[in-house]
């Protein structure tokens, strides 16, 4: 690439990683602090380099520098979350900024230097700018190329058009921020980042490859990499205000088509899909309300619609039916509905699947769904998820009809729908005898199946091992179980049966007689928070009328919980 | 030439079959099971069409797992599934019997409006299992069979019906490989009695195991029963290749678990 470099305007903050963690963490940056990173400074406050701290000083020796030392870890997240504000103040004043790391930024300085009366003018009012918007110090320095920027912001100069290669000259070979190059040609006798640039541009590429080519590029002030100005975020959010407050739920819905069809236009002009929605709204006595709806496909303008419509339903009849979670009613109409849209990516069309999958059927059945969902709310039609857990309840959540499928636990259920495709699997194992969890015990049951390698996920141990019950009871039926002379049957602390089990009597029910049992099978959960701490011990048993139950006794109380049905 | 002629449309016999027979019975038609093809009049669900599910005689002696296995081959093949009205459903077995769940709808509470609900689902779902409330109208029975009839859906009442083209029960189910104090649950040999009108009239009745292990799904009919079911010395849960019928230790008229009635 030929032609001259970009004149850059490089805004620098010093110390961005102290700044960064009194941002964020409210350490005061005025005293001593140190940014330590794998046990060796990163940056230090201005107190803390006084002391002697420099950067690439263990802790302990910092330490020792400087005894009243605070030692705050490095933390990239925070230092980019804390410059996101800095970035914006910049962009109040200047357009088309790249953020060069946490902490510098560059923009091509030819704009914001005409249009504010010169370059030092235009650096003047940036940093006064983000010192009054932001309350952050900040130096700025000119010249051609970021490189140089970034060094003049480090001195606070403005470099005169084509001084640049002057500037660089005079500048240590470490400047290059390449240590392991810079010591080489320290040794070589190449002292300045002058001397360096005077070296043949052939002989560095044979030498020092690439990346030494290209730090002889840089030293040399022929910086001709472009900026990577970011692009601000559009804004898709729609507001609507209403004259009239919106009290009844037709008009309600009526608001809603057509607000679902501005922001499904707007996201569709910018070739954008949101997966997540988020709807607030204001009443006219200023109450807000906000909900966020979650969707696993993309929100067409009628899926929007629906869950506006679905949710100003929801408040304005007040009909908390089903889910006692719903806010009460508002005491006003409402007067201002906002849309948001979350979860935006680029709407890359939809692929049909090829044997009808996501056809035609599909689309009938989304149909016949939102109706039944329109006609119940909501939460009424549900899809079931398989995750981890242990008793059978755990291992499946309800998710409501068009939310993201995700299991309440990580953790894939045993050779679920596989039992007929996979191969010999071991079926023989028996419930883990020590199923406590955290344990690192071995799984029990499906576990040992050879071959199946299920690494990312938990195995739960003390899982019940398949056949799976056909009805899971949404709360345990409270029960007894006598032995043959009718006492109860108790399961001591060491899972020791009082007496072998006879007959099981379930509420007010005639007792029946139990002609098979298996257990106790014990699980000890979340022993670790004793307010979700569960344990219990299970147990099969069959009757003599031919069903098949799941038992469990938690605390000296027996539960039927599941039934193999 | 004539004897050619003879020998060629001879082995053609095999290859042509009747032109409507297939391509009209196969578009209408849901896959089940080969193991349950024997019960339904046309070896399958046909669209349209309503097959009640009985309760069993003992309650929970299979009924849920019939439903299940009636489910599965059609859900598996791609089709839309809804469960009404069962709060108690059982997502594991489901997903063990094959059930494809990310194209199965509960609706667990419809309330009053079951009647409504059900017939929203049959416009849009393939196969709608229905827990039939306390009170259902005749009159509201034939308008949803008729529904179904005419959205090509398979209705598939769980619970007392009347006028069902097939009523499947579970008349008996005999669970295996739990012994006294060791063991645990493997299998269940279920026998399902089908009864129904026109081509399904005649009563037919089947042994299957549900759930299965996965290796011996149906029992033959000339097959004795395994006995060992309670003694928990099955040795069916433990045949590892593909044993037909598992050999019996036990004389075959032993049958250690015998029916006491509904408790």
């Amino acid at each position: 690439m030929t032609g001259t470099p970009t004149r850059t305007l490089l805004l620098w903050c010093p110390d961005w990683p102290v700044l960064a963690a009194e941002i964020v963490d409210g350490v005061p940056a005025t005293g001593p602090v140190a940014v330590l990173h794998a046990n060796r400074v990163v940056a230090c406050s201005e107190r803390a380099r006084a002391e002697g701290v420099r950067r690439g000083l263990r802790k302990r020796e910092a330490q020792g520098r400087c005894p009243q030392l605070t030692v705050v870890d490095h933390d990239p997240g925070r230092d980019a979350r804390a410059f996101e504000p800095v970035v914006a103040a910049v962009e109040e004043v200047a357009a088309g900024v790249e953020v060069v790391r946490p902490g510098a930024c560059a923009l091509a300085a030819r704009g914001p230097s005409r249009y504010l009366g010169g370059e030092e003018a235009a650096a003047e009012r940036i940093i006064e700018h983000i010192a009054q918007t932001c309350a952050v110090e900040s130096q700025v320095g000119i010249a051609d190329g970021v490189f140089a920027a970034g060094l003049a912001a480090r001195a606070g100069r403005v470099v005169p058009v084509g001084g640049t290669p002057g500037f660089l000259a005079g500048l240590p070979v470490e400047a290059l921020g390449r240590p392991a190059l810079a010591d080489l040609l320290r040794r070589l006798g190449v002292r300045t980042l002058g001397d360096f640039a005077a070296l043949p541009g052939g002989d560095v590429l044979a030498r020092f490859g690439f990346d030494g080519a290209l730090a002889h590029r840089l030293a040399a002030g022929r910086d001709h990499r472009p900026l990577a100005v970011r692009q601000p975020p559009a804004d898709l959010a729609v507001t609507t205000d209403y004259d009239e407050p919106i009290d009844r739920v037709d008009a309600a819905a009526f608001a809603a088509r057509t607000l679902a069809e501005q922001l499904h236009d707007r996201l569709a002009a910018h070739g954008l899909a949101c997966t997540r929605l988020g709807i607030e709204a204001v009443t006219a006595h200023g109450q807000e309300l906000h909900r966020v709806w979650r969707h696993d496909g993309l929100l067409t303008a009628a899926a929007i619609a629906d869950r506006v419509r679905w949710q100003l339903d929801g408040w304005l009849s007040g009909s908390s039916g089903r889910s006692g979670a719903r806010p009460a009613r508002p005491t006003a109409g409402i007067i201002r509905l906002r849309l948001v849209p979350d979860g935006v990516l680029a709407q890359a069309g939809l692929q049909p699947g090829l044997w009808g999958e996501r056809g035609e059927e599909r689309e009938r059945a989304h149909r016949a769904l939102s109706r039944v969902q329109g006609i119940l709310g909501p939460e009424a039609v549900v899809t079931a998820v398989l995750g981890g857990g242990r008793s059978p309840a755990d291992q499946v959540r309800l998710v409501p009809w068009g939310d993201e499928r995700l299991p309440a636990r990580p953790g894939a259920p045993s050779e679920v729908g596989r039992s007929r495709d996979a191969g010999p699997t071991d079926r023989t194992g028996q419930p883990d005898r020590t199923g406590r969890s955290g344990g690192t015990g071995r799984s029990g049951g499906t576990g040992r199946s050879g071959g199946v390698v299920r690494s990312a996920l938990p195995p739960w141990p003390g899982r019940l091992p398949p056949p799976a019950p056909a009805v899971v009871l949404p709360a345990p039926l409270a029960a007894t179980v006598h032995d043959a002379v009718g006492e109860p049957v108790g399961v001591s602390a060491r899972l020791l049966l009082t007496a072998a089990p006879a007959r099981l009597v379930v509420g007010t029910a005639q007792p029946v007689e139990i002609v098979g049992w298996a257990g106790p099978w014990p699980v000890d959960e979340r022993w670790w928070a004793p307010a979700e701490a569960c344990r219990r011990a299970r147990f099969q048993v069959c009757l003599a009328d031919g069903t098949a139950l799941l038992l469990a006794v938690e605390s000296g109380q027996w539960l039927v919980e599941a039934i193999y049905d | 030439m004539a004897g050619r002629m003879v020998v060629g449309s001879a082995a053609l016999a095999g290859l042509v079959r009747p032109a409507s027979a297939d391509p009209a019975g196969g578009h209408r038609m849901l896959p089940v099971a080969p193991e349950l093809t024997g019960l339904l009049p046309n070896r399958g669900l046909r669209r349209g069409s309503t097959i009640a599910i009985a309760t069993g005689q003992p309650r929970h002696s299979g009924g849920t797992s019939l439903v299940l296995a009636l489910l599965a081959e059609a859900s598996r093949a791609g089709s839309w599934c809804a469960v009404v009205g069962v709060p108690t459903f059982g997502a594991g077995a489901a997903a063990e019997a094959g059930i494809a769940l990310d194209r199965l709808a509960l609706v667990p509470q419809p309330g009053p409006d079951w009647p409504t609900v059900v017939a929203a689902l049959i416009d849009g779902v393939d196969v709608v299992v229905a827990a039939v409330p306390a009170a259902v109208s005749a009159s509201i029975a034939n308008r949803l069979a008729a529904r179904a009839r005419q959205r090509g859906s398979v209705l598939v009442p769980y619970g007392r019906w009347d006028g069902a083209d097939v009523t499947l029960q579970v008349v008996r189910g005999v669970w295996e490989g739990l012994g006294q104090g060791r063991g645990r649950l493997r299998r269940r040999e279920v026998t399902v009695a089908a009864r129904g009108r026109g081509a399904a009239a005649r009563p037919k009745e089947i042994k299957v195991w549900l759930p299965g292990d996965g290796l011996t799904r149906v029992i033959p009919r000339s097959a004795t029963v395994p006995a060992a079911s309670v003694t928990g010395r099955s040795t069916a849960g433990r045949l590892r290749p593909v044993p037909a019928v598992p050999t019996p230790d036990a004389p075959p008229h032993h049958r250690p678990l015998t029916l006491v009635g509904p408790p």
